[in-house]
């Protein structure tokens, strides 16, 4: 049973789990979803997050309490759901250790753990793994989750698909620092993440994207239909790139001839829970086969 | 017919009642911090309620009115001026063509909200033309207002008349002492019951670091956290949550020491636990605190929440009546 608070008088709060795990990512994205499709009037804003999800409200529409009470019926409802998701998977473009993430994370450089290593270095060594290309492999080698979509301006959180011992994790920077180029792959914690504006931030950095997230003025050809790429329950798979298809990849964006590849793929988590890297080589076939 | 900018104060932003909808891509509602400043401003002056207007934090900005207009500059007491010539807060005036609008010094509160008929017609941008300058929406292409930019008016604001007041009773600045009402939930639980009395007891003063996105306050005792062994995925520091999402007015204390109100740009969400949310009434009062103002949270339940909140759309209608 999740637990239920009120944020002043017009949120409501949901807690799945106090720890990440993707059965209660599932069943915030199942109930998220069971709320818009009902339809409640006076519901304002639907959220999903990693464990947990809000409700945003008029209290001048519908009472608290009733809200409350036709959210715990939904629970029982989406519990019973099958834990499956019709989604899509797309491939990001990383250029790890990039000149302009590392210009950055040199300048902060007394906010970090380890002033002596890089940031991938240091999140490398700390996650056992004997050189930076092995721990690239391991980034960029299985699949993750966008499960929740926020901070800011369509940022996505992303959590790696793996059983637990295999998870990287990775503590913020001791202190935030005040700049991190835009499209910066991060990483904090349990959650990579890929900033979609500059500005400040905590998160480690590995490398670059060439590709928008967030492009307000929708200029970009794959952004012209909403200026928000990711939503939650997309599956991401990061593929390692050099200067060169950096650069190229950048003039396909500016030219408006960059397509993002993806393709819609229908995960199971149980599947998922009972074989891994099964159910994770059937969705890059998928992501792969042309 | 434009309104040239000729200085801009510290922060004039452009700002209407903001863009709901959006806050689980992580674009947060916006709008004029105090709302109640903005409907009351745009009565006045004879347009919707909800047209975009100005928003200036400490000291106001010089424009040009290149048409007859009628102003209204309500929210904190910053004196306008015509040409020079003083003019009153909370009333309509009218400003000919070419003449100049500016400001005294502040006299109390933080952000004025000035109204000019027909509103300010810059582009909207899902839905809104409130300025989120972290992600370049809305505003004067996606920023603050600056000196040389030219901001266009709509046209379609009823007739006014000038002199046109909102009664001083219905007006509300904050005391010398504010107090936020605030409703205990989220993880309130994660705090000692002791930290819990010492939240509300104590006096705070708002610190330096008050924006758009939230309000910090510093003074009061650190709080001490229940001890557990940390969720997984969670951070170290026991103030550390799984990252989630946060309600607007969410009061979070990142290790313990020094409260954050989110207010209109919240961030949507993050990895901070959060003892409770300041709540809906209260929400416009925020934007009218300076820095070192001393501040009590008062624990409120939600019935005092619903009955705070009548209460403050009785003010406004109240207010629409007098203008009406």
């Amino acid at each position: 049973m999740s637990r239920y608070t009120f944020g002043g008088d017009e949120h409501i709060f949901v807690e799945v789990d106090e720890a990440m795990t993707l059965e209660a990512f599932f069943v915030s994205l199942s109930m998220t979803n069971a709320v818009r499709d009902a339809g409640i009037k006076g519901v304002t804003e639907i959220c999903p997050a990693n464990a947990s999800f809000q409700i945003k409200f008029d209290p001048d529409v519908i009472r608290p309490d009733d809200l409350l009470a036709e959210l715990k019926r939904l629970e029982a409802t989406a519990e019973n759901a099958d834990r499956v998701l019709d989604t899509r998977i797309i491939e990001i473009p990383v250029y790890y250790q990039d000149p302009w993430t590392h210009e950055t994370l040199m300048r902060f450089r007394e906010r970090h753990q380890e002033p002596n290593a890089t940031d991938i270095e240091y999140a490398a060594s700390i996650n056992g793994f004997d050189s930076v290309e092995k721990f690239i492999e391991a980034h960029s080698g299985a699949p993750w989750f966008v499960s929740m979509v926020g901070f800011v301006s369509g940022l996505p959180f992303l959590y790696q698909m793996v059983d637990r011992p295999r998870q990287i994790k990775v503590p913020k920077y001791l202190r935030p620092r005040t700049d991190t180029p835009r499209l910066t792959v991060g990483y904090g914690g349990s959650f990579s993440c890929i900033y979609s504006v500059r500005g400040a931030g905590g998160y480690q950095m590995f490398g670059i994207t060439p590709m928008p997230i967030f492009d307000p003025e929708q200029k970009v050809s794959y952004l012209n239909d909403f200026m928000v790429f990711f939503k939650p329950g997309d599956i991401v798979k990061f593929k390692p790139i050099d200067r060169k298809s950096y650069d190229a990849a950048v003039a396909e964006v500016q030219a408006g001839s960059f397509a993002p590849k993806s393709s819609s793929v229908r995960f199971s988590l149980d599947d998922y829970n009972a074989d891994i890297d099964g159910t994770n080589a059937k969705l890059m076939g998928a992501l792969y086969a042309d | 017919m434009p309104i040239n900018v000729i200085s801009a104060g510290i922060a004039t932003t452009i700002q209407d009642l903001g863009r709901p909808g959006y806050y689980h891509l992580g674009i947060p509602m916006g709008g004029a911090m105090d709302r109640l400043a903005l409907r009351a401003a745009n009565l006045l002056v004879g347009n919707d309620e909800g047209a975009a207007g100005l928003e200036s934090v400490f000291v106001g900005p010089e424009l040009e009115i290149t048409e007859d207009a009628m102003v209204a500059v309500c929210g904190a007491e910053l004196p306008p001026k015509v040409d020079g010539e003083p003019r009153e807060t909370w009333t309509a005036f009218q400003v000919r063509a070419g003449q100049v609008l500016s400001f005294d010094f502040l006299q109390s509160g933080a952000r004025a909200y000035i109204a000019i008929s027909g509103g300010i017609n810059t582009p909207p941008m899902l839905g809104s033309r409130s300025t989120y300058a972290i992600g370049a929406l809305g505003g004067v292409n996606g920023r603050a207002v600056q000196p040389g930019d030219t901001l266009p008016l709509g046209n379609g604001a009823d007739a006014r008349k000038e002199g046109l007041s909102v009664p001083q009773k219905l007006r509300r600045g904050p005391g010398n002492a504010a107090e936020l009402r605030v409703l205990p939930g989220l993880y309130w639980h994660r705090i000692t019951e002791a930290a819990q009395q010492n939240f509300f007891a104590d006096t705070w003063k708002v610190a330096n670091e008050a924006d758009r996105m939230g309000y910090r306050f510093q003074g009061g005792r650190t709080l001490e956290f229940v001890e557990r062994e940390q969720p997984f995925s969670a951070g170290a520091d026991p103030s550390n949550i799984t990252d989630a999402c946060y309600p607007y007015g969410s009061v979070q204390v990142p290790s313990g020491t020094e409260p954050i109100v989110l207010h209109r740009d919240a961030v949507s969400g993050g990895g901070y636990f959060m003892l409770g949310t300041v709540i809906s009434a209260d929400m416009d009062l925020i934007g009218q605190l300076q820095p070192h103002t001393p501040t009590q949270f008062v624990r409120v339940d939600m019935d005092s929440a619903l009955t705070a909140r009548h209460d403050r759309t009785a003010t406004m209608n109240a207010i629409r009546e007098a203008l009406s």
